[in-house]
């Protein structure tokens, strides 16, 4: 159903906007993917899975909420995805790329990294596959992220800090592209999310979608039914293809991609900023990185600073088959503010002790807000609000990751607001 | 066969020829417009103007950052083509964008309302780095209604299927891209170079070299190598970054080039004229 007369695209979305010199690299993928991934040629795929279990911890869990199932009067179940190594499903993408680039016969892995988390994924897999790794991340991200830069060294992939621009993801991004045009013979570039040009976006999906395979099965077992809802936060939207890619066929299950809402969602065209990352709700078409996409962008085309608390969301496209399960109605596109993205991560801490990443936080936040308790009183229907009956009564949240890796963040974002399910720090000095 | 358009007719006529490159806006419009008058005089048979947009993948730190000096100068769209409307100089002139810009120039994302707008500004043509013929359909097109020429870049890694469709679709001349990697100006003049002028010897475009051409030498060596012409892009933006008063220096520059392109020429017999 996403695929569209067109091979390379999604509708009027997706193609392969990039330099001449990248078009016969993308070939060559394009073939390895079609002859590795699709056709399972050599035992690809099969190769891939064991690691994957083996390696990876796959499969991970279902897990149902109960506490978050009582709150919400629904029940509610946790895809942990929080629980694949690394802590993150980033590894699916990760290691399923660097083995098919072994597989290609390249010498050498590239990737970009914005929080560090594609980065430490993909360090890990060319560790464990021994591939040498070079990894671009901003200058600003390389300094507010040491843990995640420490972690690629030790698994003995090089760390190319990015001068240009704000230093984040963008530029990360650029610099790879800029990397592979020169390196390309030898070269595979591990693209982070299901974005950039074909086939990228479908070879992550295919990567991804072990999360929703899994899910759907898990799903039909332990409630013996297909959910009503599934949930999952949306940056480049690879957890979110690879939670949906599934479940697409199934109509009656509705799919909810959750977007960061940063502080607001109103633009400044002036200074070009988007204080939010809401690409699906707000963005424009327009061409970036490779593909034809949603953006946040100004009238003239200059791409725009995004923003979130999370990283991981902090981006000014999206993946193009998003943005074509958007316009077809099949995907829902709703935002969480950074506010309570947080409220929610601490909310699911506290409630069924899981420590989710600031990512996984805002398809937690988007569930109190559509279900919590607020949601019914304020608008004085009883017993469900509009949003919480679009919910259903089995919904699926993706945790995408774990939130170790934010705890600075929190603490440093806890402090300035009255969030309701913060805890009580009282203990440290101050 | 089809009439010359300017920028053919500007290459045949002052083979060889010599491309130049700056980025529009870099430091303002005003300082442009100056630059290419110098580059005019000095000897630039065509004159790539960069449109600036925030993404510029294909570019190395030289003409990244000269982007920036641009987009921080306030440079836009109309801006550019005011600038534009006003020059008067001998050099057919061409902009240089990448595709998000030229998509998003109307109302709605089309390339129609940019492609119209270039063409009453007195553009002969456009460079898409980020581009392949697989998507470029719509704007040549729109490029084949306005006589507009679409240039298209013939990378290194480009052969067999893929340079036959380029080459059927490229029109003004084909933009050689003389090594993988980004803009910038380098030392010497690499290998691929001379594969990929043998590899498009038997088509009847010309076929200008780009990609980390600095000094009159290279473009002797270029020349010699069989290309119609050089572009220059990166050793001049440089000049703009670090002279006072840059203009005499790119004019000197530009007659330095022209003057290696014409040693180039000396031992190779000029194409027959069509």
């Amino acid at each position: 159903m996403s695929d569209s007369d067109n091979k390379t695209s999604f509708g009027a979305y997706g193609g392969q906007y990039v330099p001449e010199a990248l078009m016969p690299a993308l070939e060559e993928l394009e073939d390895a993917y079609e002859r590795y991934v699709l056709e399972n040629e050599d035992g690809f795929m099969d190769d891939f899975r064991a690691r994957m279990r083996e390696f990876g911890g796959r499969p991970t869990p279902l897990q149902r909420a109960d506490r978050l199932s009582e709150r919400y009067d629904c029940e509610v179940y946790l895809k942990r995805e929080d629980l694949v190594h690394g802590g993150a499903h980033k590894l699916n993408n990760a290691l399923g790329q660097v083995l098919l680039a072994k597989y290609m016969g390249k010498e050498r892995i590239i990737a970009e990294t914005g929080a560090g988390q594609h980065g430490t994924a993909t360090a890990m897999a060319a560790a464990h596959l021994e591939m040498p790794c070079e990894i671009y991340m901003g200058r600003t991200d390389v300094n507010r992220q040491r843990p995640n830069v420490y972690r690629m060294r030790m698994n003995g992939a090089a760390v190319n800090p990015v001068d240009t621009g704000r230093g984040t993801l963008k530029e990360a991004i650029n610099a790879t592209l800029r990397d592979w045009s020169k390196s390309v013979e030898t070269t595979h570039y591990v693209i982070g999310s299901v974005v950039g040009p074909h086939p990228f976006p479908k070879m992550v999906r295919d990567f991804q979608s072990v999360i929703g395979t899994e899910a759907r099965e898990q799903i039909r077992e332990q409630a013996g039914r297909l959910p009503d809802s599934v949930l999952a936060c949306a940056g480049g939207g690879s957890n979110t293809m690879g939670a949906f890619h599934a479940f697409v066929g199934d109509e009656d299950v509705g799919l909810y991609a959750v977007e960061a809402g940063g502080s607001t969602l109103e633009i400044d065209e002036e200074r070009g900023v988007a204080p939010n990352s809401a690409t699906l709700s707000t963005g424009t078409d327009g061409v970036l990185h490779g593909a034809m996409t949603k953006l946040l962008q100004s009238g003239d085309g200059q791409i725009m600073e995004s923003h979130s608390v999370s990283a991981g969301l902090d981006y000014a496209g999206v993946g193009p088959e998003l943005s074509y399960l958007v316009d077809i109605g099949r995907v829902t596109p709703v935002s969480v503010d950074d506010e309570a993205a947080l409220d929610a991560f601490h909310r699911l801490s506290r409630l069924e002790g899981i420590i989710p990443a600031l990512e996984s936080s805002h398809a937690l936040g988007y569930l109190e807000r559509a279900a919590g308790p607020a949601a019914d009183d304020a608008s004085g229907q009883r017993p469900r609000a509009e949003e919480h009956e679009n919910l259903g009564d089995l919904v699926v949240v993706n945790v995408s990751g774990r939130g170790d890796k934010d705890l600075e963040t929190v603490l440093e974002e806890t402090e300035k607001r009255d969030l309701e399910a913060a805890p009580d720090v009282e203990v440290f000095d101050r | 066969m089809t009439t010359d358009s300017d920028i053919e007719r500007a290459i045949r006529e002052n083979h060889p020829a010599l491309i130049a490159y700056i980025t529009a806006g870099d430091p303002t419009l005003e300082e442009t417009a100056e630059y290419v008058e110098a580059l005019d005089r000095g000897g630039a048979d065509l004159i790539e103007l960069g449109l600036p947009f925030s993404e510029p993948i294909a570019e190395g730190p030289t003409i990244q950052a000269a982007i920036n000096r641009s987009l921080e100068a306030g440079t836009t769209p109309d801006s550019f083509f005011e600038l534009v409307d006003d020059l008067d100089v001998e050099a057919p002139l061409l902009v240089m964008t990448y595709y998000n810009m030229i998509l998003q120039y109307g109302s709605e994302p089309a390339v129609e309302p940019f492609v119209e707008r270039a063409a009453d500004a007195g553009l002969a043509g456009i460079i898409v780095p980020d581009l392949p013929a697989e998507e470029s359909e719509p704007l040549r097109e729109a490029c084949e209604d306005h006589g507009l020429d679409l240039v298209f870049i013939v990378a290194p890694t480009t052969d067999g299927e893929r340079l036959e469709t380029i080459m059927s679709q490229v029109s003004g001349f084909a933009y050689v891209q003389a090594r993988l990697g980004t803009t910038g100006a380098r030392a010497d003049v690499s290998g691929a170079t001379h594969d990929s002028l043998t590899r498009l010897s038997e088509y009847d475009v010309p076929k200008a070299v780009g990609f980390g051409v600095s000094e009159g030498d290279h473009a002797a060596e270029i020349v010699e190598a069989g290309a119609d012409g050089v572009i220059v892009g990166s050793a001049l933006v440089d000049l703009i970054a670090e002279k006072e008063g840059p203009a005499t220096a790119l004019e000197a520059k530009a007659e330095e080039l022209k003057a290696g392109a014409r040693r180039g020429a000396e031992d190779v017999p000029e194409p027959e004229q069509p």
